[in-house]
């Protein structure tokens, strides 16, 4: 492995391991997932059509709460005991701790997305496991998109005293092509349509996912380092 | 320099304003409440170009780390959220008797406004970052990743939903506006251009004004 993957797995490793060791993130993650759930039936009522037809709306608002929970408290860890500075420190590529940060983030998210969309599923009676193996590939994809540009904002707001409304007020508009795109994509596969209308939606998807992932890759440092 | 910009811009908008509402003629569909457009258009223009300056000033400072790039960039923002809320404002003016509501989910009111959001979260992050060079970096950061969003905000919204009349001076085919309209607007948009570049300027001296009596102040103790 390369220096610089070797780096980027070191990094994703440790802040799996701090969360299996803490388990507050993932447990809390998880909790509130099922709260959201809660929610919902409260805001559209038992009908299982009205949510079916809502159902990819719900599914991204409920990943993207969760994801701001979840990438604001990516670099609350790292605040904890200078533990950034030490980062900072490391003979390492910046790129190479972006990298290691966006993977640890998006683990935690797509763990959490599982465990909604089940709950989903399972609560409210609904046939969706046959959609499943695309909707994880949407799911990864939208991630990775929200987590390139998230991760380069919990870095800078995490120093700062309004972090917690910071966070979601620079991040939320920015993801908004990649809502779209997910939101539009969950709907083709849980609607079973084939993979024609969801192409140019697929390419904007990967589209938003490369533009970012490479300005996240050429800006952290500027970040990390001010 | 900046008098005689200042002067030119002050003569191109009293000019604009006469060929918009005196010269120009009425509509023949809208009436006048079209001549909102010559207003409508130039500020979106004027909004665009001010983007694109806070992108390059933005890449210019992590470049160079100059200061003075930091306070071109920050004009720039500032004059964003003043170009693209005119466009905004007087759009909903414009809609209220066209379309006959203020405010429609239409894919370009969309993008619009969402751009309007983030250059307002960029000038909210540039005053809630105390120390001055690392609130000059993250804004520039948060100034490149805004303008690469702002293609793909604008396709990911067209694609989503539209009903906005398509762009009539852009269009490869030649305008389909009377060409006294055309001029007028013409007119105007040079005169909002003017005004941005001397408000630019004027904003940048300023700001490195205030930074050189800060460090003064500091510098006496």
């Amino acid at each position: 492995m390369s220096p610089f993957l070797r780096t980027a797995w070191a990094v994703f490793w440790k802040d799996l391991l701090v969360e299996r060791r803490a388990k507050e993130g993932a447990n809390a993650l998880g909790f509130f997932a099922i709260l959201l759930l809660f929610l919902f039936y409260f805001a559209l009522g038992p009908d299982s059509d009205r949510i079916r037809a809502a159902l990819p709306g719900l599914f991204w608002l409920a990943f993207i709460l969760a994801g701001v929970l979840g990438l604001g408290r990516a670099f609350a860890l790292e605040r904890e005991n200078d533990c950034l500075d030490g980062l900072i420190l490391a003979p390492a590529d910046k790129g190479a701790i972006y990298l290691g940060k966006l993977a640890g983030t998006t683990a935690l998210m797509l763990a959490m997305e599982v465990i909604f969309v089940t709950a989903t599923g399972i609560f409210y009676n609904l046939d969706i496991w046959a959609a499943v193996p695309r909707l994880l590939l949407v799911a990864l994809a939208g991630t990775i998109g929200f987590a390139a540009v998230g991760t380069l904002f919990a870095a800078m707001t995490a120093h700062l005293r309004a972090r917690e409304v910071l966070l979601p007020v620079l991040l939320l508009p920015l993801a908004v092509p990649v809502l779209l795109a997910a939101v539009k994509l969950t709907d083709l596969a849980l609607a079973g349509e084939g993979w024609g209308p969801a192409w140019p939606w697929w390419q904007l998807l990967l589209g938003f996912d490369v533009v970012f992932l490479v300005a996240g890759l050429l800006t952290f440092e500027f970040v990390l380092e001010a | 320099m900046h008098r005689i910009l200042g002067g030119l811009a002050a003569v191109l908008l009293a000019i604009g304003l006469w060929l918009g509402l005196g010269v120009a003629p009425r509509d023949a569909v809208q009436g006048n409440v079209q001549r909102i457009m010559y207003v409508h258009v130039p500020a979106i223009l004027t909004g665009y170009v001010a983007i694109g300056l806070v992108l390059v000033a933005s890449v210019a400072y992590l470049w160079t780390r100059r200061a003075a790039w930091d306070r071109v960039a920050a004009a720039g923002g500032e004059l964003a959220v003043c170009f693209v809320g005119l466009t905004l404002a007087t759009g909903s003016i414009w809609g209220k008797p066209t379309w006959g509501t203020w405010w429609t989910w239409d894919a370009r009111l969309t993008s619009t406004a969402l751009l309007f959001v983030i250059y307002l979260g960029y000038l909210l992050l540039r005053s809630v970052v105390e120390d001055p060079e690392r609130a000059a970096t993250y804004a520039a950061v948060l100034g490149i990743i805004g303008a690469l969003d702002v293609p793909i905000i604008h396709f990911s919204v067209e694609w989503w939903r539209t009903l906005h009349q398509p762009a009539t001076m852009l269009k490869p085919q030649a305008p389909s506006m009377d060409p006294v309209m055309l001029q007028a607007l013409l007119v105007n948009v040079a005169a909002f251009l003017a005004t941005f570049s001397y408000l630019v300027m004027r904003r940048c001296r300023l700001l490195t004004l205030r930074a050189e009596t800060l460090a003064r102040v500091i510098g006496s103790f």
